[in-house]
């Protein structure tokens, strides 16, 4: 751990073969995600986590850390444009809080808090997005997602079963189920799959949960995201 | 030498499609709202029943847009107030009044006035004094400039009071950890 780049000014060890998400977790600094997890591979697809190394745009949930990088994360330039992609997020899905069940627990909700998103800035899409109440134990809601490819990663790498996938491409990109009905019920999913506890808004809810836990508790009533830096996965893990 | 009282700025405050709750969170700066009323007089709002929007420098807009007179007393506002600020979910995205967006108008009039159990001889009322209902419903932001967006359902009566005291003391409003939330 001798070898170290600077991130926003502050000196960053690093392990050899850790990102620079992953370095910067470790030592407790936020940088901003959402299609990111410490245990999965990176997919380095929703933008949020970039940040500028020696002056140029890169995910820095897939660049490798090294010796001597200047790193800009926290400032006022990127947090506007990561401000931007989140907005973007809002207007293109249905994303009314109020109503939600994920709402406090949810890292596009609190992502944005921690960016000052107050408004979202574009025009609503207001998508037409059914949802799929089929599964005795599980609710989808497609209007909240965010096409993260979390569920995906989780269900192929770590379930081995494959229920999602993300289809179409540009902005007709959407989850899909993999049963030939197209619907939740008619898969082998599992309550306790990875790919259901790894849904960063609340697309993927278990039924008769909701709004268990009082506001005031939830996770990012009291502490904002910001506060929540996950611990990195293992250092030799190959990306 | 002559001290002149210093000149109380105008407020406004509408609810278009809303329900009245931002309004309601509005009263619970409680009795803060006395040293609000120090600086502050009120124009048109439901606490004065005045009817028609004068010059404003500021005007707060609950509710979004679901009909012609909700785009029309906006733009009055617009017209009349130097900042303008969105008050609240529904008319920073719509919010639950947009929840019907994604169904055809004609269903919805149908459903709530012909098919209903228990309509006999449904009508859809066509009277020319009832605003037209638009196809979907908007944020205010879509369709005049915003200058001020207070999200919430409802904002708490501390965000309000914390963008007001702001603006009155020439400031750009700002929300931190707390007191921004969209739920």
């Amino acid at each position: 751990m001798s070898e170290t780049f600077v991130l926003d000014g502050q000196e960053i060890p690093f392990a050899p073969g850790q990102t620079i998400i992953q370095a910067a977790s470790a030592a407790g600094v936020y940088i901003p995600r959402l299609c990111y997890h410490p245990e999965f591979k990176p997919h380095g697809s929703c933008k949020l986590c970039t940040v500028k190394v020696n002056g140029r745009h890169t995910a820095s949930c897939t660049f490798k850390a090294a010796p001597g990088l200047q790193v800009e994360s926290n400032t006022e330039d990127l947090n506007a444009e990561r401000r931007t992609l989140v907005q973007m997020l809002f207007v293109e899905g249905n994303h009314f809080c109020p109503s939600c069940e994920k709402s406090g627990d949810c890292q596009l909700q609190a992502t944005a808090y921690e960016l000052g998103m107050m408004s979202p800035h574009f025009d609503h899409f207001f998508p037409d997005r059914p949802v799929d109440a089929s599964h005795p134990e599980l609710l989808l809601d497609f209007n909240r997602c965010i096409l993260c490819s979390l569920c995906v990663r989780a269900s192929r790498d770590v379930d081995k079963k494959n229920v999602f996938a993300l289809a179409g491409r540009g902005i007709d990109s959407h989850l899909i189920v993999n049963a030939a009905s197209g619907r939740l019920a008619d898969t082998n999913v599992a309550l306790e799959d990875k790919a259901v506890q790894v849904c960063p808004v609340g697309v993927i809810l278990k039924k008769r949960q909701g709004f268990k836990v009082p506001i005031g508790q939830r996770t990012y009533d009291e502490v904002p995201i910001s506060g929540h830096v996950p611990a990195p996965a293992a250092l030799t893990e190959e990306i | 030498m002559e001290v002149t009282e210093k000149k109380k700025l105008k407020v406004a405050t509408t609810s278009l499609a809303g329900c009245f709750g931002c309004h309601m969170s509005f009263l619970d700066i409680d009795e803060r709202l006395f040293d609000l009323l120090e600086r502050v007089e009120f124009d048109r709002s439901p606490i004065t029943d005045i009817k028609e929007v004068g010059v404003c420098d500021i005007g707060l807009i609950e509710g979004g847009l679901c009909n012609a007179e909700n785009v029309h007393v906006l733009r009055e506002f617009r017209k009349q107030c130097k900042v303008l600020i969105a008050l609240g979910a529904c008319a920073v995205n719509g919010g639950l009044p947009a929840q019907r967006n994604h169904l055809p108008l004609t269903d919805i009039l149908s459903e709530v006035y012909l098919s209903s159990p228990g309509l006999g001889n449904g009508l859809i009322p066509s009277d020319p004094e009832l605003p037209l209902p638009l196809n979907q419903v908007h944020p205010i932001h879509e369709v005049v400039k915003v200058d001020v967006f207070i999200p919430g359902c409802p904002p708490s009566g501390d965000a309000i009071w914390k963008v007001l005291t702001d603006l009155l003391s020439g400031k750009a409003p700002s929300l931190g950890h707390g007191l921004i939330h969209y739920d």
